[in-house]
Protein backbone atom coordinates (compact mmCIF):
# COMPACT_ATOMS: atom_id res chain seq x y z
CA UNK A 1 0.00 0.00 0.00
CA UNK A 2 2.87 2.20 1.20
CA UNK A 3 4.57 1.12 -2.03
CA UNK A 4 1.90 2.33 -4.12
CA UNK A 5 1.29 5.54 -2.61
CA UNK A 6 4.72 6.14 -2.76
CA UNK A 7 4.57 4.92 -7.04
CA UNK A 8 2.15 7.64 -7.31
CA UNK A 9 3.49 10.45 -5.83
CA UNK A 10 6.88 9.43 -7.86
CA UNK A 11 4.41 9.46 -11.04
CA UNK A 12 2.95 12.85 -9.61
CA UNK A 13 6.64 14.37 -9.47
CA UNK A 14 8.28 13.80 -13.27
CA UNK A 15 4.29 14.37 -14.41
CA UNK A 16 5.04 17.84 -12.78
CA UNK A 17 8.23 18.40 -13.99
CA UNK A 18 7.07 17.59 -18.01
CA UNK A 19 4.36 19.23 -17.92
CA UNK A 20 5.44 22.65 -15.42
CA UNK A 21 6.82 24.20 -17.66
CA UNK A 22 4.59 24.11 -20.59
CA UNK A 23 1.58 25.29 -17.79
CA UNK A 24 3.68 28.51 -17.24
CA UNK A 25 4.06 29.01 -20.81
CA UNK A 26 -0.01 28.90 -21.30
CA UNK A 27 -0.59 30.77 -17.99
CA UNK A 28 1.85 33.52 -19.43
CA UNK A 29 0.29 33.70 -22.64
CA UNK A 30 -3.12 35.12 -21.15
CA UNK A 31 -1.47 37.71 -18.74
CA UNK A 32 -2.12 41.40 -19.64
CA UNK A 33 1.15 42.25 -17.91
CA UNK A 34 4.74 41.89 -19.78
CA UNK A 35 6.21 40.18 -16.27
CA UNK A 36 6.71 36.82 -16.28
CA UNK A 37 6.12 36.96 -12.84
CA UNK A 38 3.14 39.20 -11.82
CA UNK A 39 -0.68 38.55 -12.93
CA UNK A 40 -1.90 41.41 -14.76
CA UNK A 41 -5.24 40.28 -15.86
CA UNK A 42 -6.67 37.97 -18.61
CA UNK A 43 -5.67 39.08 -22.04
CA UNK A 44 -6.31 37.68 -25.80
CA UNK A 45 -4.10 40.18 -26.96
CA UNK A 46 -0.96 38.48 -27.58
CA UNK A 47 -2.95 35.53 -29.59
CA UNK A 48 -3.98 38.44 -32.02
CA UNK A 49 -0.38 40.27 -32.59
CA UNK A 50 0.77 36.76 -32.78
CA UNK A 51 -1.34 35.99 -35.61
CA UNK A 52 -0.80 39.32 -37.06
CA UNK A 53 3.24 38.79 -36.71
CA UNK A 54 4.54 37.77 -40.36
CA UNK A 55 7.82 36.32 -39.20
CA UNK A 56 6.03 33.84 -36.69
CA UNK A 57 3.22 33.34 -38.89
CA UNK A 58 5.48 32.39 -42.15
CA UNK A 59 7.61 30.18 -39.98
CA UNK A 60 4.94 28.45 -39.11
CA UNK A 61 3.71 27.86 -42.44
CA UNK A 62 6.86 26.88 -43.38
CA UNK A 63 7.16 24.51 -40.60
CA UNK A 64 3.67 22.91 -41.59
CA UNK A 65 4.85 22.57 -45.41
CA UNK A 66 8.45 20.68 -44.73
CA UNK A 67 7.27 18.78 -42.16
CA UNK A 68 3.96 17.23 -44.11
CA UNK A 69 6.28 16.94 -47.28
CA UNK A 70 9.22 14.80 -45.77
CA UNK A 71 7.19 12.70 -43.54
CA UNK A 72 4.84 12.08 -46.52
CA UNK A 73 7.64 11.67 -49.23
CA UNK A 74 9.42 9.52 -46.59
CA UNK A 75 6.88 6.95 -45.64
CA UNK A 76 6.74 5.87 -49.29
CA UNK A 77 10.42 5.46 -49.86
CA UNK A 78 10.79 3.80 -46.51
CA UNK A 79 7.84 2.01 -47.03
CA UNK A 80 9.12 0.63 -50.18
CA UNK A 81 12.85 0.59 -49.20
CA UNK A 82 11.50 -1.60 -46.65
CA UNK A 83 9.87 -4.03 -48.92
CA UNK A 84 13.06 -4.20 -50.88
CA UNK A 85 15.08 -4.40 -48.18
CA UNK A 86 13.50 -7.75 -46.61
CA UNK A 87 13.52 -9.46 -50.06
CA UNK A 88 17.41 -8.96 -49.57
CA UNK A 89 19.97 -11.42 -49.05
CA UNK A 90 21.55 -11.33 -45.70
CA UNK A 91 24.41 -9.50 -47.14
CA UNK A 92 22.55 -6.59 -48.37
CA UNK A 93 20.02 -6.64 -45.68
CA UNK A 94 22.72 -6.27 -43.46
CA UNK A 95 24.34 -2.83 -45.41
CA UNK A 96 21.42 -1.61 -46.13
CA UNK A 97 20.18 -1.63 -42.20
CA UNK A 98 23.44 -0.33 -41.54
CA UNK A 99 23.33 2.45 -43.68
CA UNK A 100 20.00 3.43 -42.05
CA UNK A 101 21.51 3.45 -38.62
CA UNK A 102 23.91 6.08 -39.38
CA UNK A 103 21.68 9.06 -39.17
CA UNK A 104 19.74 7.99 -36.08
CA UNK A 105 23.18 7.57 -34.39
CA UNK A 106 25.08 10.04 -35.52
CA UNK A 107 24.77 13.77 -33.79
CA UNK A 108 22.66 15.86 -35.74
CA UNK A 109 25.16 18.68 -35.37
CA UNK A 110 27.69 15.95 -37.55
CA UNK A 111 24.69 15.70 -39.66
CA UNK A 112 23.97 18.74 -40.29
CA UNK A 113 27.19 19.85 -40.96
CA UNK A 114 28.37 17.49 -43.26
CA UNK A 115 25.14 17.83 -45.15
CA UNK A 116 25.38 21.55 -45.65
CA UNK A 117 29.56 20.50 -46.85
CA UNK A 118 28.14 18.30 -50.13
CA UNK A 119 25.06 20.78 -50.52
CA UNK A 120 27.21 24.38 -51.17
CA UNK A 121 29.44 22.02 -53.68
CA UNK A 122 26.50 22.07 -56.04
CA UNK A 123 23.67 24.50 -54.89
CA UNK A 124 22.20 27.86 -52.90
CA UNK A 125 20.79 26.16 -49.53
CA UNK A 126 17.54 26.94 -49.13
CA UNK A 127 14.21 25.08 -49.08
CA UNK A 128 15.23 21.54 -51.17
CA UNK A 129 17.97 21.61 -49.63
CA UNK A 130 16.07 21.55 -46.13
CA UNK A 131 13.58 19.01 -47.20
CA UNK A 132 16.37 16.65 -48.53
CA UNK A 133 17.91 16.86 -45.14
CA UNK A 134 14.73 15.84 -43.22
CA UNK A 135 13.81 12.93 -45.69
CA UNK A 136 16.96 11.62 -44.78
CA UNK A 137 17.01 11.49 -41.07
CA UNK A 138 13.08 11.23 -41.26
CA UNK A 139 13.20 7.52 -43.75
CA UNK A 140 15.12 5.53 -41.47
CA UNK A 141 12.46 5.61 -38.28
CA UNK A 142 9.65 4.52 -41.61
CA UNK A 143 12.08 1.53 -42.26
CA UNK A 144 12.64 0.61 -38.70
CA UNK A 145 9.07 0.71 -37.80
CA UNK A 146 7.77 -1.14 -40.52
CA UNK A 147 10.61 -3.84 -41.09
CA UNK A 148 9.28 -5.80 -37.98
CA UNK A 149 5.92 -5.84 -38.90
CA UNK A 150 6.89 -6.96 -42.70
CA UNK A 151 8.73 -9.93 -40.87
CA UNK A 152 5.51 -10.82 -38.81
CA UNK A 153 3.74 -10.80 -42.23
CA UNK A 154 2.63 -13.91 -43.29
CA UNK A 155 4.73 -14.92 -46.66
CA UNK A 156 2.37 -17.90 -47.03
CA UNK A 157 -1.02 -16.46 -47.62
CA UNK A 158 1.14 -13.73 -49.52
CA UNK A 159 1.95 -16.75 -51.70
CA UNK A 160 -0.60 -18.66 -51.54
CA UNK A 161 -2.80 -15.76 -53.08
CA UNK A 162 -0.17 -15.70 -55.94
CA UNK A 163 -0.45 -18.96 -56.83
CA UNK A 164 -4.41 -18.48 -56.50
CA UNK A 165 -3.80 -15.76 -59.85
CA UNK A 166 -3.47 -12.61 -57.73
CA UNK A 167 -1.39 -10.26 -58.78
CA UNK A 168 1.68 -9.18 -57.00
CA UNK A 169 -0.21 -6.00 -56.64
CA UNK A 170 -3.39 -7.06 -55.33
CA UNK A 171 -2.20 -9.60 -53.33
CA UNK A 172 0.23 -6.75 -51.81
CA UNK A 173 -2.69 -4.48 -51.07
CA UNK A 174 -5.22 -7.57 -49.69
CA UNK A 175 -2.58 -9.36 -47.59
CA UNK A 176 0.96 -7.50 -46.75
CA UNK A 177 -0.62 -4.00 -46.39
CA UNK A 178 -3.08 -4.96 -43.35
CA UNK A 179 0.00 -6.59 -41.52
CA UNK A 180 1.98 -3.59 -41.72
CA UNK A 181 -0.42 -0.90 -41.71
CA UNK A 182 0.27 -0.20 -38.18
CA UNK A 183 4.11 0.32 -38.83
CA UNK A 184 3.61 2.08 -41.59
CA UNK A 185 1.62 4.34 -39.95
CA UNK A 186 3.92 4.86 -36.50
CA UNK A 187 7.10 5.24 -38.93
CA UNK A 188 5.35 8.17 -40.00
CA UNK A 189 4.12 9.35 -36.98
CA UNK A 190 7.95 9.31 -35.74
CA UNK A 191 9.10 11.18 -39.43
CA UNK A 192 6.35 13.89 -38.03
CA UNK A 193 7.60 14.00 -34.37
CA UNK A 194 11.73 14.55 -35.65
CA UNK A 195 10.23 16.74 -38.39
CA UNK A 196 8.46 18.90 -36.21
CA UNK A 197 11.47 19.38 -33.32
CA UNK A 198 14.46 19.41 -35.45
CA UNK A 199 16.53 22.22 -34.81
CA UNK A 200 20.14 21.16 -35.34
CA UNK A 201 19.74 19.67 -38.99
CA UNK A 202 17.51 22.46 -40.42
CA UNK A 203 19.90 25.06 -38.85
CA UNK A 204 22.63 23.93 -41.21
CA UNK A 205 21.21 23.35 -44.45
CA UNK A 206 18.28 25.86 -44.34
CA UNK A 207 19.43 29.20 -46.53
CA UNK A 208 18.58 32.84 -46.17
CA UNK A 209 15.00 33.67 -46.17
CA UNK A 210 14.43 29.58 -45.51
CA UNK A 211 13.18 29.73 -41.34
CA UNK A 212 11.04 26.97 -39.43
CA UNK A 213 9.50 27.51 -35.70
CA UNK A 214 12.65 26.29 -35.04
CA UNK A 215 15.77 28.46 -36.81
CA UNK A 216 12.93 31.25 -35.81
CA UNK A 217 12.18 30.74 -32.41
CA UNK A 218 16.48 30.19 -31.90
CA UNK A 219 17.13 33.50 -33.66
CA UNK A 220 14.17 35.21 -31.57
CA UNK A 221 15.25 34.11 -28.53
CA UNK A 222 18.92 35.63 -28.66
CA UNK A 223 16.99 38.92 -28.78
CA UNK A 224 15.06 38.07 -26.23
CA UNK A 225 11.23 36.79 -25.10
CA UNK A 226 8.32 38.32 -26.63
CA UNK A 227 4.61 37.36 -25.20
CA UNK A 228 3.62 36.10 -28.73
CA UNK A 229 5.96 33.44 -27.53
CA UNK A 230 3.52 32.60 -25.10
CA UNK A 231 0.63 32.58 -27.11
CA UNK A 232 2.43 30.23 -29.76
CA UNK A 233 2.99 27.48 -27.09
CA UNK A 234 -0.05 27.62 -26.54
CA UNK A 235 -1.23 27.16 -29.78
CA UNK A 236 1.21 24.46 -30.49
CA UNK A 237 0.29 22.68 -27.54
CA UNK A 238 -3.21 22.62 -28.02
CA UNK A 239 -2.99 21.50 -31.94
CA UNK A 240 -0.52 18.49 -30.56
CA UNK A 241 -2.96 17.72 -28.18
CA UNK A 242 -5.88 17.81 -30.55
CA UNK A 243 -4.09 15.79 -32.90
CA UNK A 244 -2.82 13.03 -30.47
CA UNK A 245 -6.01 12.48 -28.61
CA UNK A 246 -7.96 12.18 -31.95
CA UNK A 247 -5.60 9.56 -32.68
CA UNK A 248 -5.25 7.96 -29.81
CA UNK A 249 -8.94 7.49 -29.73
CA UNK A 250 -8.68 5.85 -33.30
CA UNK A 251 -6.58 3.42 -31.88
CA UNK A 252 -8.30 2.68 -29.10
CA UNK A 253 -11.80 2.33 -31.01
CA UNK A 254 -9.79 -0.20 -33.65
CA UNK A 255 -8.82 -2.51 -30.53
CA UNK A 256 -12.58 -2.25 -29.33
CA UNK A 257 -13.71 -4.22 -32.72
CA UNK A 258 -10.41 -6.33 -32.21
CA UNK A 259 -11.64 -7.51 -29.34
CA UNK B 1 12.15 -14.37 -60.84
CA UNK B 2 9.48 -12.22 -58.78
CA UNK B 3 11.94 -12.00 -55.59
CA UNK B 4 14.36 -10.27 -57.76
CA UNK B 5 11.94 -7.76 -58.98
CA UNK B 6 10.75 -6.69 -55.12
CA UNK B 7 14.40 -5.98 -54.14
CA UNK B 8 14.57 -3.21 -56.69
CA UNK B 9 11.50 -0.89 -54.27
CA UNK B 10 14.89 -0.43 -52.59
CA UNK B 11 16.27 1.38 -55.77
CA UNK B 12 15.36 4.59 -54.65
CA UNK B 13 16.46 4.52 -51.34
CA UNK B 14 19.64 2.98 -52.34
CA UNK B 15 20.34 5.79 -54.34
CA UNK B 16 19.63 8.23 -51.04
CA UNK B 17 21.86 6.59 -49.02
CA UNK B 18 24.83 6.94 -51.49
CA UNK B 19 24.11 10.76 -52.39
CA UNK B 20 22.81 11.79 -48.64
CA UNK B 21 24.28 9.66 -46.17
CA UNK B 22 27.71 8.29 -47.37
CA UNK B 23 29.14 11.17 -49.57
CA UNK B 24 28.11 13.97 -46.79
CA UNK B 25 30.25 11.83 -44.54
CA UNK B 26 32.81 11.55 -47.22
CA UNK B 27 32.74 14.84 -47.61
CA UNK B 28 33.24 16.18 -44.07
CA UNK B 29 36.59 14.22 -43.92
CA UNK B 30 37.69 15.55 -46.91
CA UNK B 31 37.51 18.76 -44.91
CA UNK B 32 38.87 17.44 -42.01
CA UNK B 33 41.84 16.30 -43.74
CA UNK B 34 43.14 19.34 -45.64
CA UNK B 35 43.66 22.81 -44.98
CA UNK B 36 41.79 25.81 -46.55
CA UNK B 37 44.00 25.62 -49.34
CA UNK B 38 43.60 21.66 -50.41
CA UNK B 39 46.64 19.90 -49.39
CA UNK B 40 46.58 16.85 -46.40
CA UNK B 41 46.97 17.71 -42.66
CA UNK B 42 45.94 16.39 -39.54
CA UNK B 43 46.23 19.93 -37.74
CA UNK B 44 42.28 20.20 -38.02
CA UNK B 45 41.93 16.60 -35.76
CA UNK B 46 44.77 17.50 -33.51
CA UNK B 47 43.43 20.96 -32.49
CA UNK B 48 41.25 19.12 -30.34
CA UNK B 49 44.55 18.80 -27.99
CA UNK B 50 44.17 22.90 -27.40
CA UNK B 51 43.13 23.81 -24.50
CA UNK B 52 40.24 26.16 -25.08
CA UNK B 53 38.87 22.67 -27.32
CA UNK B 54 39.67 20.25 -24.76
CA UNK B 55 38.06 22.20 -22.25
CA UNK B 56 35.03 22.15 -23.82
CA UNK B 57 35.05 18.42 -24.94
CA UNK B 58 36.31 17.45 -21.21
CA UNK B 59 33.06 19.77 -19.83
CA UNK B 60 31.03 17.92 -22.94
CA UNK B 61 31.48 14.48 -21.35
CA UNK B 62 31.21 15.51 -17.89
CA UNK B 63 27.29 17.23 -18.35
CA UNK B 64 26.74 14.55 -20.85
CA UNK B 65 27.53 11.77 -18.12
CA UNK B 66 25.59 13.86 -15.15
CA UNK B 67 22.03 13.86 -17.64
CA UNK B 68 22.27 10.04 -18.74
CA UNK B 69 22.66 9.08 -14.98
CA UNK B 70 19.93 11.93 -14.06
CA UNK B 71 17.81 10.15 -16.62
CA UNK B 72 18.51 7.06 -15.84
CA UNK B 73 17.61 7.48 -12.15
CA UNK B 74 15.01 9.55 -12.75
CA UNK B 75 13.16 6.40 -15.75
CA UNK B 76 13.85 2.93 -14.44
CA UNK B 77 11.89 3.67 -11.16
CA UNK B 78 9.14 5.66 -13.48
CA UNK B 79 9.01 2.28 -16.20
CA UNK B 80 9.05 0.05 -13.29
CA UNK B 81 5.52 2.05 -11.34
CA UNK B 82 4.03 2.78 -15.27
CA UNK B 83 4.49 -0.74 -15.66
CA UNK B 84 2.43 -1.99 -12.76
CA UNK B 85 -0.28 -0.04 -12.95
CA UNK B 86 -0.86 -2.34 -15.69
CA UNK B 87 -2.69 -0.07 -17.77
CA UNK B 88 -4.92 -1.07 -20.69
CA UNK B 89 -4.46 1.46 -23.03
CA UNK B 90 -0.12 0.89 -23.38
CA UNK B 91 -0.40 4.00 -25.53
CA UNK B 92 -1.62 6.66 -23.03
CA UNK B 93 1.74 6.32 -21.57
CA UNK B 94 3.47 6.98 -25.15
CA UNK B 95 1.22 9.56 -25.27
CA UNK B 96 1.91 11.52 -22.12
CA UNK B 97 5.75 11.57 -23.14
CA UNK B 98 6.09 12.13 -26.86
CA UNK B 99 3.28 15.44 -26.20
CA UNK B 100 5.65 17.95 -25.06
CA UNK B 101 8.05 16.85 -27.86
CA UNK B 102 5.39 18.36 -29.92
CA UNK B 103 5.44 21.23 -28.46
CA UNK B 104 8.75 22.83 -30.01
CA UNK B 105 12.24 22.46 -28.75
CA UNK B 106 12.78 26.01 -28.41
CA UNK B 107 9.70 26.79 -26.80
CA UNK B 108 10.60 23.91 -24.16
CA UNK B 109 13.97 25.57 -23.64
CA UNK B 110 12.18 29.20 -23.63
CA UNK B 111 9.66 27.72 -20.26
CA UNK B 112 13.13 26.64 -18.29
CA UNK B 113 14.84 30.04 -18.81
CA UNK B 114 11.51 31.82 -17.47
CA UNK B 115 11.58 29.45 -14.76
CA UNK B 116 15.35 29.64 -13.87
CA UNK B 117 16.12 33.18 -14.23
CA UNK B 118 17.24 35.49 -11.54
CA UNK B 119 14.04 36.97 -11.36
CA UNK B 120 12.10 34.53 -12.45
CA UNK B 121 9.66 31.77 -10.85
CA UNK B 122 11.70 29.71 -8.93
CA UNK B 123 13.64 32.31 -7.32
CA UNK B 124 10.55 34.47 -6.50
CA UNK B 125 8.90 31.11 -4.99
CA UNK B 126 12.16 31.37 -3.28
CA UNK B 127 12.62 34.75 -2.23
CA UNK B 128 8.08 34.50 -0.85
CA UNK B 129 9.75 31.72 1.19
CA UNK B 130 12.36 34.12 2.88
CA UNK B 131 14.91 32.34 1.50
CA UNK B 132 17.96 33.45 -0.50
CA UNK B 133 18.12 34.13 -4.35
CA UNK B 134 19.63 31.12 -6.40
CA UNK B 135 21.95 31.68 -9.22
CA UNK B 136 20.26 29.34 -11.82
CA UNK B 137 20.37 30.07 -15.18
CA UNK B 138 23.52 30.58 -16.99
CA UNK B 139 25.21 27.75 -15.32
CA UNK B 140 26.22 24.24 -15.93
CA UNK B 141 23.68 23.06 -13.34
CA UNK B 142 20.86 24.53 -16.20
CA UNK B 143 22.32 23.12 -18.98
CA UNK B 144 22.04 19.80 -17.25
CA UNK B 145 18.84 20.28 -16.07
CA UNK B 146 17.50 21.30 -19.60
CA UNK B 147 18.87 18.38 -21.13
CA UNK B 148 17.68 16.35 -18.40
CA UNK B 149 13.90 17.94 -19.47
CA UNK B 150 14.58 17.69 -23.17
CA UNK B 151 15.82 13.80 -23.63
CA UNK B 152 14.31 12.05 -20.58
CA UNK B 153 11.30 10.87 -22.74
CA UNK B 154 14.14 8.49 -24.88
CA UNK B 155 15.44 6.98 -22.06
CA UNK B 156 11.43 6.05 -20.66
CA UNK B 157 10.13 4.67 -23.48
CA UNK B 158 13.10 2.04 -24.66
CA UNK B 159 13.10 0.73 -20.75
CA UNK B 160 9.61 0.43 -20.42
CA UNK B 161 8.88 -1.21 -23.93
CA UNK B 162 11.40 -3.42 -22.60
CA UNK B 163 9.32 -3.86 -19.33
CA UNK B 164 6.34 -4.26 -21.15
CA UNK B 165 7.58 -7.39 -22.51
CA UNK B 166 8.63 -9.14 -19.56
CA UNK B 167 5.70 -12.07 -19.18
CA UNK B 168 4.38 -11.85 -16.24
CA UNK B 169 4.41 -15.85 -15.93
CA UNK B 170 8.08 -15.69 -15.36
CA UNK B 171 7.71 -13.49 -12.82
CA UNK B 172 5.25 -15.59 -10.77
CA UNK B 173 7.52 -18.53 -11.29
CA UNK B 174 10.25 -16.73 -9.64
CA UNK B 175 8.42 -16.11 -6.63
CA UNK B 176 6.44 -19.55 -6.22
CA UNK B 177 10.23 -20.88 -6.39
CA UNK B 178 10.68 -18.81 -3.17
CA UNK B 179 12.34 -15.87 -4.52
CA UNK B 180 12.52 -12.76 -2.92
CA UNK B 181 11.85 -8.93 -4.29
CA UNK B 182 15.43 -8.24 -4.69
CA UNK B 183 16.42 -11.86 -6.48
CA UNK B 184 12.93 -11.39 -9.09
CA UNK B 185 14.66 -7.59 -9.43
CA UNK B 186 18.59 -8.74 -10.03
CA UNK B 187 17.60 -12.16 -11.41
CA UNK B 188 14.93 -11.65 -13.83
CA UNK B 189 13.95 -7.93 -14.96
CA UNK B 190 16.99 -6.27 -14.74
CA UNK B 191 18.57 -8.59 -17.14
CA UNK B 192 15.47 -8.49 -19.35
CA UNK B 193 15.58 -4.85 -19.55
CA UNK B 194 19.35 -3.99 -19.57
CA UNK B 195 18.85 -4.13 -23.65
CA UNK B 196 16.16 -1.21 -23.31
CA UNK B 197 18.88 0.20 -20.84
CA UNK B 198 21.38 0.76 -23.13
CA UNK B 199 19.06 1.86 -26.28
CA UNK B 200 18.19 4.54 -23.38
CA UNK B 201 21.47 5.62 -22.60
CA UNK B 202 22.50 5.61 -25.83
CA UNK B 203 19.47 7.93 -26.95
CA UNK B 204 20.23 10.34 -24.36
CA UNK B 205 24.12 10.21 -24.59
CA UNK B 206 24.71 11.21 -28.07
CA UNK B 207 22.33 14.14 -28.22
CA UNK B 208 23.83 15.26 -24.66
CA UNK B 209 27.22 15.09 -25.49
CA UNK B 210 26.85 16.97 -29.02
CA UNK B 211 24.00 19.63 -27.90
CA UNK B 212 24.90 23.16 -28.92
CA UNK B 213 21.79 24.79 -28.65
CA UNK B 214 20.40 24.19 -24.93
CA UNK B 215 24.47 25.20 -23.74
CA UNK B 216 23.60 28.31 -25.94
CA UNK B 217 20.25 29.44 -24.54
CA UNK B 218 20.24 28.19 -20.73
CA UNK B 219 23.99 28.29 -20.19
CA UNK B 220 24.08 32.10 -21.60
CA UNK B 221 27.40 31.74 -23.73
CA UNK B 222 29.35 30.75 -20.60
CA UNK B 223 29.17 26.84 -20.97
CA UNK B 224 31.01 26.27 -23.51
CA UNK B 225 30.43 22.81 -24.73
CA UNK B 226 32.15 21.24 -27.80
CA UNK B 227 28.91 21.54 -30.04
CA UNK B 228 29.39 25.29 -29.39
CA UNK B 229 32.68 24.88 -30.48
CA UNK B 230 32.26 23.40 -33.97
CA UNK B 231 28.75 25.57 -34.51
CA UNK B 232 31.10 28.85 -34.23
CA UNK B 233 33.69 27.48 -35.91
CA UNK B 234 31.18 27.46 -38.84
CA UNK B 235 29.13 29.76 -38.45
CA UNK B 236 31.42 32.72 -37.15
CA UNK B 237 34.81 31.92 -37.67
CA UNK B 238 34.01 30.10 -40.82
CA UNK B 239 36.63 27.80 -40.93
CA UNK B 240 35.41 25.05 -41.86
CA UNK B 241 38.37 22.77 -41.96
CA UNK B 242 38.78 23.16 -38.19
CA UNK B 243 35.12 22.99 -37.99
CA UNK B 244 34.88 19.55 -39.43
CA UNK B 245 38.33 18.46 -38.06
CA UNK B 246 36.97 18.63 -34.42
CA UNK B 247 33.51 17.08 -36.18
CA UNK B 248 35.75 14.13 -37.16
CA UNK B 249 36.40 14.04 -33.40
CA UNK B 250 33.32 13.71 -31.95
CA UNK B 251 32.08 11.23 -34.52
CA UNK B 252 34.99 8.95 -33.10
CA UNK B 253 33.40 9.78 -29.67
CA UNK B 254 29.86 8.95 -30.51
CA UNK B 255 31.33 5.69 -32.54
CA UNK B 256 33.12 4.46 -29.52
CA UNK B 257 30.67 5.20 -26.92
CA UNK B 258 28.25 3.27 -28.90
CA UNK B 259 30.81 0.37 -29.24
CA UNK B 260 31.33 0.48 -25.88
CA UNK B 261 27.55 0.30 -24.98
CA UNK B 262 27.02 -2.28 -27.24
CA UNK B 263 29.85 -4.50 -25.88
CA UNK B 264 28.71 -4.78 -22.33
CA UNK B 265 24.85 -4.95 -23.85
CA UNK B 266 25.94 -7.89 -25.12
CA UNK B 267 28.35 -9.37 -22.39
CA UNK B 268 25.16 -9.68 -20.32
CA UNK B 269 23.12 -11.18 -22.58
CA UNK B 270 20.35 -8.69 -22.77
CA UNK B 271 19.90 -7.82 -26.30
CA UNK B 272 19.68 -11.26 -27.16
CA UNK B 273 17.15 -13.07 -24.94
CA UNK B 274 14.15 -13.04 -27.01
Amino acid sequence: MVKKIGGRIYLGIIFLFLYLPILVLLILSFNNSKSRVAWGGFTAKWYVSMFQNDTIMDAFAMTLKITLTASILATIIGTLAAIGIQAMRRRGKAILIGATNIPLLNADIVTGISMMLLFVRFTKLGFSTVLIAHLTFDIPYVILNVLPKLNQASRSAYEAALDLGATPFYAFYKIVWPDIRPGVFSGFLMAITMSLDDFSITYFTKGPGVNTLSTMLYTELRKGIKPEMYALSALLFGIALALLLIMNYRSSKKNDINN
Amino acid sequence: MYKWKRQFLSGPYVVWIAGFIILPILTIFYYGITDSSGSFTLANIFAIAEPIHMKALLLSLKLALLCTAFCLILSYPLAMILNNLHLKQQSFVVFIFVLPMWMNFMLRILAWQLLLSNNGILNTILEGLGMPKLQLLNTPSAVVFGMVYDFLPFMILPIYNAMGRIQRDVVDAARDLGASELQVFLKIILPLTISGVISGIIMVFVPALTSFVISNLLGGGKVLLIGNVIEQEFMQNMDWNMGSGLSIVLMIFVVASMAFMNAHGSEEGGGAVW
